[in-house]
């Protein structure tokens, strides 16, 4: 039975090693400036944590399949070391990679967060509500106008409560479910939520930002290949939430142009 | 033995109700002989209607890739007939007219991520049927006022069966989709006999019985007007409104 | 060291019906009430899990009755979106706080505890009826919260604001239901406040002779440790679910933010803050994880221990790694927010410490191991249950690793990585433990011996079919696979159904490998063989008294401790294992004192 058990430790320990190194299953093709630190920070840790996965787990079965059947009057043996040993070994193999870990993560997660955005970000704003994203270029006179809560309305399609009529700044500025964005040009992303707690995710772009009501956050990034990427929510938000995504096109300086005048046309 | 007497009382009980219902019941419709028709126009230019971008969910957008959707809050067909403007008898009624639920079952249509009619009108406790022709998920969210009527919302996934209702008091209540934000439209319930314009404007109210009354049409944008009108035996009332764009 | 004489607890022998077995003031009563309880929710929350399962994997299935539970939940048997979400959270609101907060630590911790340092009860036995009883009216609140109003709230176990706190515009039931869960989760934070004061004190001071603190079992130890957690965790979330229900009932706005717009309509709140609830949940909930983890750590040591015949090889080091773990469990507990909208520098912050709670759990898993190392391995079912509980310690805990490190999480936050990972460190790794306890201390608990065979076969169906559900759920979340969705409609996410339709395959038949457990356990405890004092000569005062223990669990005489809990296999003892109440003395062992 011991045996047995050994044997099936180390077979549930390959099979689920195998998906990960045959890459069954992967990460999106990373298509941001930044996501290159994440995703090495993430094969650092795989690769260690991969290694303390399947050593542990073979120790086991190994001393599972050894220490089972004892002969008759064997007596108990001390693990050389001892608790002194392992727990020296714990702090040093263990403390040196989280400490590693800790370190260069914080330089994968500085570059996404602790860097301004470029002063030649194109800026857009996005508008999170159940369940559904809207966004909002600030058109040819680059500012936004104001956002009026009590003007929200759905069944008019004014879906970020603008007020064309008195505001200057609104008047040119264009609305879309969908957000293009140019290829290679930094986007600063103004995160508006006009009711509850939503998310920003985006695999391939490996970005990922919560939006908090009442709290109108910033994230900023650049993409480096043209195509069609989904943005999906995160952050559970009511019965619809499954549902609540967009989609991200990421186009050539030129398509991105033409299809910004496409949408003026529209509004 | 005495128990087959009893049976026997009880159903004749039955029965003789059962046919006072009915001679009684026929006495109501026969007082709902007369009419009242009439057009609803709309005097000046239609405000443009926004198209809907439903890009966030393929199923819709694919639905309205040839015929790009559009927002319904006005629909003025080419001679200036309003459509899904809303009549009914504000004033005047009584007894049995009144008091009358019709037996049809009007349906509310969630196709193509779009609610077909945008506006379905109906009598205070009619049954009325909310059914789902998309292979998307759909919530119907109406919010009527809380002092009113009580709320809903609840999902009807692709295939789910009929949604079955009815609303207690009179009221005006919009009703949404939440999962498709842009997905909007209205239950306008109202006291007895009602009708709602066509894509010319033009409309009927059945079963009026003569006397005279006061007509309200109601309108998502430009709310409601009122007309006096009489019915008379075997002579159908008018009422033609005009709503004048913003 | 004390003289129990002076807490002596004063209750006698009850006589009623009712005294006995219903408002019983026996800690090993309520100890079985708890097991009883927890049983009846975790099949309650099991059955949850299937449906969510077969909803995921075959979207459009009908499941014949379901509409009995909801007709509008439910409608033609297929459950709609808003559904589903219902169905989760109660799952997992049973899961976390009446599973495995109840079984393996109020109600091994009840009917051990006091036996295990010495105590004819615990001190304050009323509190602990309460407790209990407060924790069984909690479930009756939460369950009942399926049938009123639109039923339970959707917004996940753990509610956050403001989606739990603007009422009922927020979707199917996040009015009643959201006040009822708030209501149900503040009551059962009352009944864990009790329990927690009487481990506390039952631990301090009713020891008895010669049962100094380092002569504590691990289990013992385990429940003390947790106790205290939970007296600091549930006193923070009881107070937040009060401020919830505030928000709701009484029109305060502590977790709503100024000008929402929902439906069209501005909501009638201004100035609260929707971070609030997550810190204040959060500081709940990771010790929670570790309330529902550490004591199996105490419970699994113990009994292999008992299996390996020899002590681990230290006792010390487990103990004073048990409380880093709770120490430090309340300074990660900012890694479920890394991209809330906290500011950034608190998520490396968070992070440190995160990563240095790997350092504690390591050494549990290495002296464990090399505790195996050159032992005498008994294989039961008790001891396959606990191995199998390191093995998924181990692969929940490397998960962790990824979890921890703000700039990965920003790939896995919120995806079935991370349901994975806790699911496998702290839900069946817990239930493992939970298990172990069962098949080792059930013959103390009911006199009688659980059917060895079935129990084998329980194991292997659980460890094999576990492994099968839950390590799909890593390769998912590193495809992006978002949690909480009630069907996959992305492009990206339609090709990884199939590994859905796998989980939720092995998912209904590992679960219904347990009813093989509840089987077992019902006819063990009428019909098993009758169980002798100490079955697996074991060392701890469980097995120096009678079985099943006496109304004050030692009889007439108290026991006096002469030595550290684990002397197994010690040289030139008498026997293989000399038990705490043996007067003989040891030279070759050590000694806490």
């Amino acid at each position: 039975m011991a045996k047995i058990f050994a044997v099936t430790i180390v077979l549930i320990a390959i099979g689920s090693a195998i998906p990960i190194l045959m890459h069954t299953w992967d990460m999106p093709q990373d298509i941001s400036t930044h996501g290159h630190l994440i995703d090495e920070q993430y094969a650092d840790t795989m690769a260690e944590a991969g290694i303390s996965f399947l050593v542990s787990q073979f120790l086991l079965a190994f001393f599972i399949w050894k220490f089972s059947s004892p002969k008759p009057g064997a007596k108990i043996k001390s693990f050389p070391g001892g608790a002194a040993g392992l727990v020296i070994a714990a702090f040093l193999l263990v403390g040196t990679e989280v400490l590693a870990l800790g370190v260069f993560g914080a330089k994968a997660w500085a570059s996404v967060y602790f860097t301004p955005p470029a002063a030649n970000a194109l800026p857009i704003q996005v508008q999170a509500g159940q369940f559904a994203f809207y966004f909002r270029y600030p058109g040819p006179d680059g500012t936004f106008g104001p956002l009026h809560a009590d003007q929200i309305s759905e069944a008019n399609a004014n879906f970020f409560g603008l007020d064309t009529t008195h505001d200057q700044d609104s008047k040119d500025d264009i609305v879309s479910a969908e957000m293009a964005i140019p290829v290679n040009r930094e986007v600063h992303l103004l995160m508006h939520s006009k009711d509850l707690g939503h998310s920003f995710y985006v695999p391939e772009l490996r970005v990922h930002q919560d939006f908090v009501p009442g709290l109108d956050l910033s994230i900023h990034f650049t993409a480096t290949k043209v195509g069609k990427y989904e943005i999906v929510c995160t952050q559970l938000c009511g019965l619809g939430h499954y549902n609540m995504k967009a989609y991200l096109e990421v186009k050539s300086q030129e398509d991105f142009d033409s299809w910004i005048k496409q949408q003026a046309a529209l509004q | 033995m005495r128990n087959r007497y009893n049976l026997a009382a009880v159903l004749s009980a039955v029965i003789l109700v059962c046919c006072g219902a009915l001679i009684l019941g026929q006495k109501v419709n026969a007082a709902g002989e007369g009419k009242i028709t009439g057009t609803v126009k709309l005097d000046g230019t239609a405000p443009h209607m926004k198209g809907i971008d439903m890009s966030k969910d393929p199923y819709c957008s694919k639905a309205h890739a040839s015929d790009p959707g559009h927002l319904e809050t006005v629909l003025a067909g080419q001679n200036g007939g309003l459509e899904n403007v809303v009549l009914y008898i504000s004033e005047g009624l009584s007894g049995g007219a009144l008091t009358e639920v019709p037996t049809e079952v009007p349906v509310f249509n969630q196709k193509n991520c779009m609610y077909m009619p945008h506006v379905l009108a109906m009598d205070v406790n009619q049954k009325f049927k909310v059914v789902t022709s998309d292979q998307t998920a759909h919530n119907i969210h109406p919010l009527p006022n809380p002092m009113i009527n009580v709320g809903w919302n609840q999902s009807q996934p692709p295939g789910a069966p009929a949604v079955e209702k009815s609303w207690k008091a009179a009221e005006v209540i919009p009703v949404q989709c939440n999962i498709h934000p842009w997905m909007h439209g209205w239950f306008v319930v109202v006291k007895g006999p009602y009708a709602t314009t066509d894509a010319n404007g033009s409309y009927t109210i059945n079963n009026v019985p003569p006397g005279n009354y006061t007509v309200t049409a109601w309108q998502e944008t430009y709310g409601t007007q009122m007309q006096k009108v009489t019915v008379a035996a075997g002579k159908p009332g008018t009422a033609d409104f005009t709503f004048k764009a913003k | 060291m004390h003289d129990t004489s002076a807490h002596a607890v004063h209750h006698g022998v009850p006589t009623s019906f009712i005294r006995k077995h219903v408002f019983s003031l026996d800690h090993k009563v309520i100890g079985k009430q708890y097991y009883a309880l927890a049983l009846v929710a975790v099949v309650v929350g099991m059955v949850l899990s299937w449906i969510m399962r077969i909803h995921l994997g075959w979207n459009n299935f009908a499941i014949p009755g379901l509409h009995l539970l909801s007709s509008t939940g439910a409608p033609g048997n297929v459950l709609t979106p808003e559904y589903y979400l219902q169905l989760m959270t109660m799952h997992g609101t049973i899961m976390v706080f009446f599973v495995l907060t109840t079984a393996p630590f109020a109600a091994f911790g009840n009917f051990f505890l006091p036996i295990q340092v010495g105590a004819e009860d615990m001190p304050f036995p009323h509190f602990n009826m309460m407790s209990f009883w407060i924790t069984f009216v909690a479930f009756l609140v939460l369950v009942s919260s399926f049938f009123v109003g639109d039923g339970p709230t959707l917004g996940g176990w753990t509610q956050y604001a403001p989606l739990s706190a603007v009422g009922a515009v927020a979707g199917p039931g996040q009015g009643l239901g959201v006040v009822l869960w708030a209501s149900s989760i503040g009551i059962f934070c009352i009944g864990q406040l009790l329990g927690a004061l009487n481990f506390i004190t039952t631990t301090l001071d009713m020891r008895t002779k010669g049962m100094s603190l380092m002569r504590l079992p691990l289990s013992a130890w385990a429940w003390f440790i947790t106790s205290i957690m939970g007296l600091t965790a549930f006193a923070v979330l009881m107070p937040a679910c009060i401020l919830l229900i505030l928000d709701h009932v009484a029109g305060t706005s502590f977790f709503v933010a100024s000008n929402l717009v929902i439906n069209d309509q501005v909501l009638p709140h201004s100035g609260g803050s929707t971070l609030l609830w997550q810190h204040l949940f959060w500081f709940f909930g990771h010790p929670e994880v570790y309330i529902a983890i550490v004591p199996g750590l105490g419970i699994v040591s113990h009994v292999l221990i008992t299996n390996m015949r020899r002590p681990l090889l230290s006792h010390r080091v487990i103990i004073y790694s048990m409380g880093s773990l709770a120490v430090l469990s309340y300074m990660v507990y900012g890694h479920h927010m890394f991209v809330s909208g906290m500011n950034p520098y608190s998520s490396l912050a968070f992070s440190f410490p995160t990563l240095v709670i790997t350092i504690p759990s390591t050494i549990v898993v290495l002296i464990w191991l090399g505790s195996l190392y050159g032992s005498k391995l008994r294989i039961n079912t008790a001891s396959l249950f606990a191995l199998g509980f390191i093995s998924m310690f181990i692969s929940g805990g490397v998960s962790g690793f990824f979890l921890a490190q703000p700039s990965i999480d920003i790939m896995l936050h919120a995806t079935y990585f991370v349901v994975g990972h806790f699911h496998l460190v702290m839900a069946v790794a817990a239930i493992f433990g939970i298990f172990s306890g069962t098949y080792f201390w059930f013959p103390k608990m009911t006199g009688r011996m659980m059917n060895e065979t079935l129990g084998r076969i329980h194991f292997w169906l659980s460890f094999v079919g576990t492994y099968c559900i839950f390590m799909p759920f890593h390769y998912l979340g590193i495809a992006g696979n978002v949690r909480r969705y009630q069907a996959f409609t992305d492009d990206y996410l339609i090709p990884l159904i199939p590994v859905h339709k796998f989980i939720t395959i092995a998912a209904l038949l590992t679960g219904l490998a347990q009813f093989i457990f509840i089987y077992n356990l019902i006819h063990s405890r009428f019909k098993g063989a009758l169980a002798p004092d100490n079955p697996w000569e074991g060392t701890s005062l469980e097995w120096s008294t009678a079985t099943p223990p006496p109304h004050n669990n030692f009889g007439d005489k108290m026991p006096v401790v002469y030595h550290d809990p684990y002397q197994y296999s010690v040289e030139g003892a008498s026997t293989d294992y000399v038990m705490q109440t043996s007067p003989e003395q040891l030279k070759n062992a050590p000694d806490e004192k």
